[in-house]
């Protein structure tokens, strides 16, 4: 796949002395879903302001389509639709027209069916006319998504796009998306919630203090970082763990009656089949057993901790 | 240029008129029918003539008051609605949209600044219809009235425009046109000729900018003028060049708009 968005040595220090990126280094493929992972104030919002053209960098370069987004500005924000955070729309505006609005501040001549189409999709076509002061937060959010993809973009950023949103609306949104994506849009969105990068993203990137600490394949992430744990029910309760096992990483549950095993995914011999077999032969019946890996929310909190560590000392 | 950005700036910045119409359109229809009871019938009958002291050839207080009042209503008017027009999505945030559109700065200007303009063009010519209902008008000169009518809607709503970029509360947008605006403008001789001042007061209202921009005006309508009229147009004209400065500046460094 080809790059879209390329980020090199971006570094931005706002007026106020702070810093929000440190040397983010990033390619964006064509066509791929890709999540930003960070908490409160790690720099995600500055890192897409920066590409849509909303923040100037302090150094570093952004192309967008293979095109400098400050020299040629033009055709990169042609681009480029974006979906803020902040629910910032006007007040006695109309849904229809505000639509058509964003459409032509992006140089597209005006396309009452292609609105008509958005809208329906959006479930907003009964609310045209509606001054956008009388919609909902949920409708706002659906508005503001709308006038992004208003003059049909190849990228789409989304910051934060499910917060506030019920369950129903984040299914449509989720369906949105990779509708978007089978039609060739390219996603970049931000969020705290683990399991919606889990769920939609190919790949992962995760911020913490201006710092882009990895970016992976979703899955490579998973089995790279997450280990597995397999739980072993036991018939009988035991209060110790017998010594011809203790060659493996084995915890006892409280009650006795499990045994946990950790192991790494990514060696080659687990193990399993001989512990399976010490433990029979150490005259213990099994009763059930099953793993468990460790979600990315599990991985990214490791992440973020091992990286604040070095920050506090510091300062 | 991204004439499809600046024709929707432009149209919803028209729009925004349309859904205020009661404060845009009739607010100042209706001061100046005010101005018209209190100034021009109940004092202005007390009032002879106007203007014929050099011989210039007098006009009745009501007529001569006109010119006067649509300059108060282009400058106030054009202020508000430019500084207006872009404070606002600076301050409920829709600036981002503006931001990331592939539309440069002078596009954003002429969007904002032409509707802005348009808007005052019309109030003024309401201003002029109400009038013409109280007193008889007559326009010498109709195409130097045409040039400081449209210069001076220009020039203000592009000094509006940088007053709303300046601006970062309420306070400070309506501070400059409460503080500096209306008080230029009724000492610039909005109501009377300067020779009905005390010589040391003709010399200080020389200072005023706005004098100029009335004393052009009304020339263009009665040849009755406190300074050359010629003088009066290099005078909005250098105005509007220093607003051109200004704003130019403020785009080469993006000026409170972009971090
Ligand atoms: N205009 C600004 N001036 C000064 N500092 C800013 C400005 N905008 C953001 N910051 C700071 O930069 C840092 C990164 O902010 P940013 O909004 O990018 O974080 P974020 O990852 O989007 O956070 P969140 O998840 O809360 O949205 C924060 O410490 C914030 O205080
Ligand atoms: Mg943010």
């Amino acid at each position: 796949m080809s790059t879209i968005v390329s980020i090199q040595n971006l570094c931005k220090t706002y007026d106020s002395g702070h810093q929000a990126l440190k040397n983010i280094n990033l390619d964006i493929k064509a066509g791929e879903i890709i999540a930003l992972l960070g908490p409160n104030g790690a720099g995600k919002t500055t890192l897409i302001s920066t590409i849509c053209g909303i923040v100037t960098p302090t150094s570093g370069t952004v192309t967008v389509g293979g095109f400098d987004n400050i020299k040629q500005y033009r055709k990169t924000r042609s681009m480029i639709g974006l979906v803020p955070q902040e629910l910032t729309l006007g007040a006695f505006e109309q849904v229809a027209n505000t639509l058509a609005f964003s459409r032509g501040l992006f140089g597209k001549k005006p396309n009452p069916d292609y609105i008509e189409k958005l809208l329906k999709q959006l479930s907003l076509w009964d609310k045209k006319d509606s001054p956008l002061m009388r919609l909902s937060g949920g409708m706002k959010r659906r508005v503001l998504i709308g006038k992004a993809l208003s003059h049909q973009p190849d990228i789409l950023f989304l910051d934060e796009p499910t917060a506030g949103v019920d369950v129903e609306l984040r299914k449509d949104m989720w369906h949105l998306v990779s509708e978007l994506r089978e039609s060739g849009v390219t996603i970049i969105l931000t969020t705290h919630y683990i399991e919606e990068a889990e769920e939609i993203a190919d790949r992962v990137g995760v911020i913490n203090n201006g710092e882009l600490l990895l970016v992976e394949e979703k899955t490579d992430l998973m089995q790279k970082l997450g280990s597995k744990e397999l739980s072993i029910e036991l018939r009988q309760a035991i209060t110790t763990i017998p010594d011809s096992l203790s060659n493996y990483d084995l915890r006892l549950s409280a009650d006795g009656t499990r045994l946990i095993y950790s192991y790494d995914v990514k060696s080659e011999r687990t193990g399993i089949t001989k512990l399976l077999q010490l433990i029979n032969s150490a005259g213990l019946q099994l009763k059930d057993l099953h793993t468990s890996q460790s979600s990315l929310e599990e991985i990214f909190v490791n992440l973020v901790q091992q990286d604040k560590k070095p920050v506090e000392k510091a300062s | 240029m991204n004439w499809q950005a600046i024709s929707v700036i432009y149209k919803s910045e028209m729009l925004r008129t349309r859904n205020t119409l009661l404060q845009s359109i009739a607010s100042p229809v209706i001061s100046t029918c005010l101005y018209f009871v209190v100034f021009g019938s109940a004092i202005g009958s007390r009032i002879q003539t106007v203007g014929d002291i050099d011989g210039q050839g007098g006009v009745s207080y009501g007529v001569f008051i006109v010119p006067g009042l649509m300059m108060l209503s282009l400058l106030t008017q054009s202020i508000s609605n430019a500084s207006f027009g872009i404070y606002f999505p600076k301050f409920t945030g829709t600036i981002y949209e503006i931001l990331s559109a592939p539309i440069s700065f002078l596009e954003v200007i002429i969007g904002f600044v032409g509707a802005a303009a348009t808007k005052s063009l019309i109030i003024g010519t309401i201003i002029l219809i109400t009038a013409s209902f109280f007193v008889d008008l007559k326009i010498a000169h109709p195409l130097w009235m045409l040039s400081f009518f449209i210069l001076t809607c220009v020039t203000f709503s592009l000094f509006g425009f940088i007053i709303g970029m300046w601006a970062d509360n309420f306070e400070k947008l309506q501070l400059i046109p409460l503080l500096v605006i209306t008080p230029l403008v009724f000492l610039g001789g909005s109501f009377y000729t300067i020779d009905m001042l005390p010589p040391l007061w003709q010399k200080i209202s020389l200072l005023n900018p706005v004098l100029y921009l009335i004393s052009g005006f009304r020339w263009s309508f009665f040849e009755i003028s406190d300074v050359n009229h010629a003088t009066s147009l290099l005078m909005v004209l250098a105005f509007l060049f220093i607003c051109l400065g200004i704003v130019w500046w403020m785009f080469r460094s993006g000026y409170k708009l972009r971090q």
